[in-house]
């Protein structure tokens, strides 16, 4: 299999330079939410192993919230993010960037701090690359040519379908298999359809794959003896804060909201950028270092298989860790409108929803870190609106698909692609068309 | 925190009964011409409470305001913003609009009302027994309502003995509400139960997330004194308590379209079309449900046997859709669910809390429906025409036919707008691509997708049948979202002095 990567390039603007990103940025939109796919500064559909990408300008609107807290207003640089998700290694995919287009790139990060007409392009993005704590994909190996490939092969099975229902109405499910296994092989064989192989799984990805599978438990036993008496202390104090700690969720001005929601469903899939302040101190910092991992080690081990738990919409998402870890920004690309993946995600996951945001300032207040938060779901839908930012350029390789419509297609063709399948799979292999 | 009872002295009547014994209503969309006018014609007319009276009355009232209706009466800034921002921002706003699917010919552009130039205040609307209708109305509005408002327009309705006009037998499946509260809905359900709390209808109780959703709470003092205190602030005054969010949508109905297109996809055999008509909707024109009904009782859908033979059933029975399409209207409208997939408990409860051990394609796709649902109030209009009159060409003049669609909710976006979103306009609603509703859906490109004019009809062993090309066959004409205020609220939009 081919791994996906992820990029997070992230430099602090130039004050002066803001409107002039603003303005570049505005430019590569037909019209806000609507990126000109092949605009002039960075023309995205040109790179055919690019997932998901999108420039984001970080102006968190809640940097003061620790004000519930005593604390003075921090001051935090206004971040330029640059973000994309795609097949293979993520440095190559960035050289490869800067060697094909590198007027616009430059145009952009000009309007950053420190980056001059004589700056190395590629270098310095990969310098400026942050990691992320936590990432997830939808479904590790399928790559943008995989989704494309059995996209064309579904509506050609459909179209095949379609034109021949009447041939195929009361054949039973093996003789309609093999009808559309010809029939797809015909188009194969003239170079209509492609279904190409899977690349072979880079050995060191594997390697690290395997050692992080196996090295994370085994360091936790390891650290057992500290994990028994550190806790006790720690959640002691955990407690203390759960039933103490400040909730700010008030009404999102409706400005805002329609800021947001001019950038939302123009496709069938959104983007989604929030962004907000640790709770002070060591205890809620750590505990969120610790409930990231933990995801982390799900998404990357367990839910591999197109479900964050029961969460079937999410395509990408990560959760990156900045300003010496006092604030954190979640990005993510989900099917549906807003509304629609709050309600998944409290009704489905709020644990892990809560695991994996309430030691964020002014969260709804949670229970044994798990429980309650988010099911105080005006209060939760609040919050996350309140720490949404304008995500200001937004690509997907392939619109008008969801994830669903992504686990569809590769079922249908591994189905296709077999010839060993059983009575029952067969129906279910007929029903997915 | 206690939940008091339930003072149904307070509560528009429209709540708790329908008024389906009252078969004529009108509905009159108004905008306020004179402020003290209004003010005292509200103050006097005879708006209907929720009581049970014996003998039932023979006419009702009630009213409810858009945000620019309670804005014109004068209702404070700070109070009006606490109302939900889907209120305030209206049906019309233009994101919301994407989501709504009003876009192209459903656009607001193209309403007959609704739209930001022709915004009602308020609705009054008047239900009355047979015959009725036109005394009621005449002896409401004299005096001085010319005074008062300026009509938009009238919306008269008729009654096809609860039949919608595609000829279905409509307004089947209703959600019980628990007056009595005794819900404990923060639990996990894992079976589909048709009770649902009191505050998923009515603000001020809880909602199913056993929460109060937000509403405008407002400092007691002379004014509002006779407002009831709220559950959860005991130091402030409810003004949304017993009221809730009306919101109507004026749905026009092409009939001919619809059995015309049945027909032809069918070659004209009327047994055929029948049955396609049913797969559309998910149920007989009579009104049986695709499914088999089930041995187990449901909570909350009654006793009565008509009611066990309609509304007894969840898809659990048919998770390949072979009996009821995935797309059908009903299943769309209430797929049925409950928290989880599968009725699971103890340690497969825990592995389903994680997603883990189903991996089937369709498994858990849609949100646990308890917490959309809605209370239909709608009523037709135009006159009846069956399904083989529907067959002719329509004659110069045709009367239009369709639906003044009603619903009542706590929570627009939660309930109403993510019932229209997520599940009636999706056109990957299930698993599906390719189609939305096979009534309702507005069939406008998406791009990237071949077609959004499908329906699927799921086979047993076979290959699942595709109706393609199918016609927008429901046109929206106006629409708004209405506050429909307690009796008390009322009183005190009502009062003098407001601006």
């Amino acid at each position: 299999m081919t791994p996906q990567s992820s990029f997070m390039v992230l430099a602090p603007i130039a004050p002066p330079r803001e409107v002039e990103l603003r303005r570049l940025l505005a430019s590569m939109n037909d019209a806000p939410g609507r990126l000109n796919a092949n605009n002039a500064l960075l023309p995205f559909g040109e790179f055919d192993t690019l997932h998901m990408a999108r420039f984001v300008i970080l102006d968190d609107k809640t940097v003061d919230d620790v004000h519930i807290y005593g604390l003075s207003k921090p001051t935090y640089p206004l971040y330029l993010a640059f973000v994309g998700d795609l097949d293979g290694d993520a440095d190559k995919f960035l050289e490869e960037l800067a060697r094909r287009e590198p007027r616009g790139l430059r145009a952009i990060f000009s309007c950053c701090e420190g980056f001059t007409p004589d700056t190395h392009l590629a270098g310095w993005m990969k310098a400026h690359r942050r990691p992320a704590i936590t990432s997830y994909v939808n479904w590790p190996g399928r790559t943008v040519r995989q989704v494309r490939e059995e996209a064309a092969l579904r509506d050609a099975l459909e179209g095949y379908v379609q034109r021949n229902a009447s041939a195929l109405t009361g054949l039973s499910p093996r003789e309609i298999h093999a009808t559309l296994q010809r029939f797809a092989n015909t188009e194969k064989s003239t170079g209509r359809l492609k279904l190409s192989a899977e690349s072979s799984t880079p050995l060191g990805w594997w390697a690290r794959n395997l050692v992080h599978l196996i090295g994370v438990p085994l360091l936790l036993l390891l650290a057992s003896p500290l994990l028994i008496v550190i806790p006790v202390v720690f959640l002691i104090r955990l407690r203390r804060l759960e039933k103490t700690d400040p909730e700010l969720c008030p009404r999102v001005a409706p400005s805002y909201s329609e800021e947001l929601a001019i950038l939302e469903d123009h496709d069938v899939t959104n983007q989604f950028t929030a962004m907000g302040s640790f709770k002070p101190g060591i205890v809620r910092r750590w505990t969120a270092i610790f409930a990231l991992w933990i995801v982390d080690y799900g998404a990357r081990h367990v839910f591999t298989h197109g479900r964050l738990a029961r969460v079937r919409t999410i395509h990408f998402a990560r959760w990156v860790m900045l300003d010496n870890k006092r604030r954190l920004v979640f990005l993510s690309n989900y099917d549906g409108s807003l509304e629609s993946y709050m309600d998944d995600f409290i009704n489905k996951v709020g644990f892990g929803l809560n695991l994996a945001f309430s030691n964020g300032v002014g969260y709804p207040r949670t229970n044994w870190l798990v429980l309650d938060g988010c099911k105080d779901e005006r209060k939760f839908k609040e919050f996350l609106r309140r720490h949404q930012l304008p995500t200001q350029v937004w690509y997907k390789a392939y619109p008008g698909l969801t994830a669903v419509d992504l686990e569809r297609n590769a079922r249908i063709r591994r189905g296709l692609e077999s010839s060993s399948m059983s009575d029952q799979e067969l129906r279910d292999w007929v029903a997915l068309l | 925190m206690r939940s008091s009872e339930v003072d149904y002295n307070d509560i528009q009547g429209l709540v708790r009964f329908g008024h389906k014994q009252m078969p004529d209503a009108s509905y009159a969309l108004l905008r306020v011409r004179s402020v003290a006018a209004a003010q005292a014609w509200l103050r006097s007319a005879p708006v209907s409470s929720a009581v049970l009276m014996n003998p039932p009355p023979s006419t009702a009232l009630q009213v409810a305001f858009t945000a620019a209706g309670l804005r014109t009466l004068g209702v404070a800034t700070s109070v009006l913003a606490a109302f939900s921002p889907e209120f305030i921002a209206g049906m019309t706003e233009e994101n919301r609009s994407r989501r709504l699917g009003d876009v192209g010919s459903n656009a607001p552009s193209q309403w007959e009302w609704g739209s930001p130039a022709s915004e009602p205040h308020l609705v009054v609307m008047f239900f009355a027994a047979s015959g009725r209708l036109d005394g009621f109305v005449q002896s409401s509005t004299g005096g001085i309502w010319n005074e008062a408002f300026e009509v938009v327009r009238w919306l008269d309705t008729v009654s096809l003995d609860e039949h919608e006009p595609f000829g279905f037998n409509d307004g089947i499946s209703q959600p019980q509400i628990d007056w009595q509260q005794q819900r404990v809905a923060a639990g996990v359900q894992v079976d589909y139960s048709n009770i649902v709390a009191l505050g998923e209808f009515l603000l001020g109780y809880r909602n199913e997330y056993a929460k109060y959703t937000d509403r405008p709470l407002v400092d007691a003092d002379t004014t509002t004194a006779a407002l009831l205190a709220a559950e959860d602030a005991p130091e402030k005054k409810d003004l949304g308590r017993n009221g809730t969010y009306l919101v109507m949508r004026d749905l026009r109905q092409d009939v001919r379209s619809f059995w015309q297109f049945v027909y032809r996809q069918t070659g004209a055999d009327p047994a055929e079309a029948e049955k396609l008509a049913a797969a559309f909707v998910g149920r007989t024109r009579a009104g049986d449900p695709l499914v088999p009904i089930q041995k187990q009782a449901i909570p909350g859908i009654g006793s009565r046997p008509d009611q066990i033979r309609q509304n007894q059933f969840t898809f659990d029975q048919d998770p390949a859709g072979t009996s009821c399409p995935f797309g059908a209207h009903v299943r769309r409208a209430n797929p049925r669910n409950a928290d989880y997939p599968g009725r699971p408990t103890g340690l497969a409860l825990l592995f389903a809390t994680f997603g883990l051990g189903r991996n089937a394609f369709r498994d858990d796709l849609e949100s646990s429906v308890r917490f959309h649902r809605i209370l239909r109030r709608g009523r037709e209009y135009g006159p009846a025409l069956s399904p083989t009159d529907a067959l002719a060409p329509a004659p110069p003049n045709d009367p239009g036919r369709g639906l003044r669609f009603i619903c009542l909710n706590a929570n627009i976006s939660r309930q109403f707008e993510f019932l229209q979103n997520a599940w009636i306009m999706n056109t990957k609603f299930s698993g599906l691509t390719g189609e939305a509703d096979p009534l309702l859906g507005n069939r406008a490109a998406i791009p990237g997708c071949t077609t959004t004019r499908d329906f699927t009809i799921q086979e047993d062993t076979e290959l699942r049948r595709k109706v393609s090309g199918l016609p927008q066959f429901v046109t929206v004409r106006g629409g708004a979202y209405f506050f429909l205020p307690s009796l008390r609220a009322l009183r005190y939009f009502a009062r003098t002095g407001n601006a």
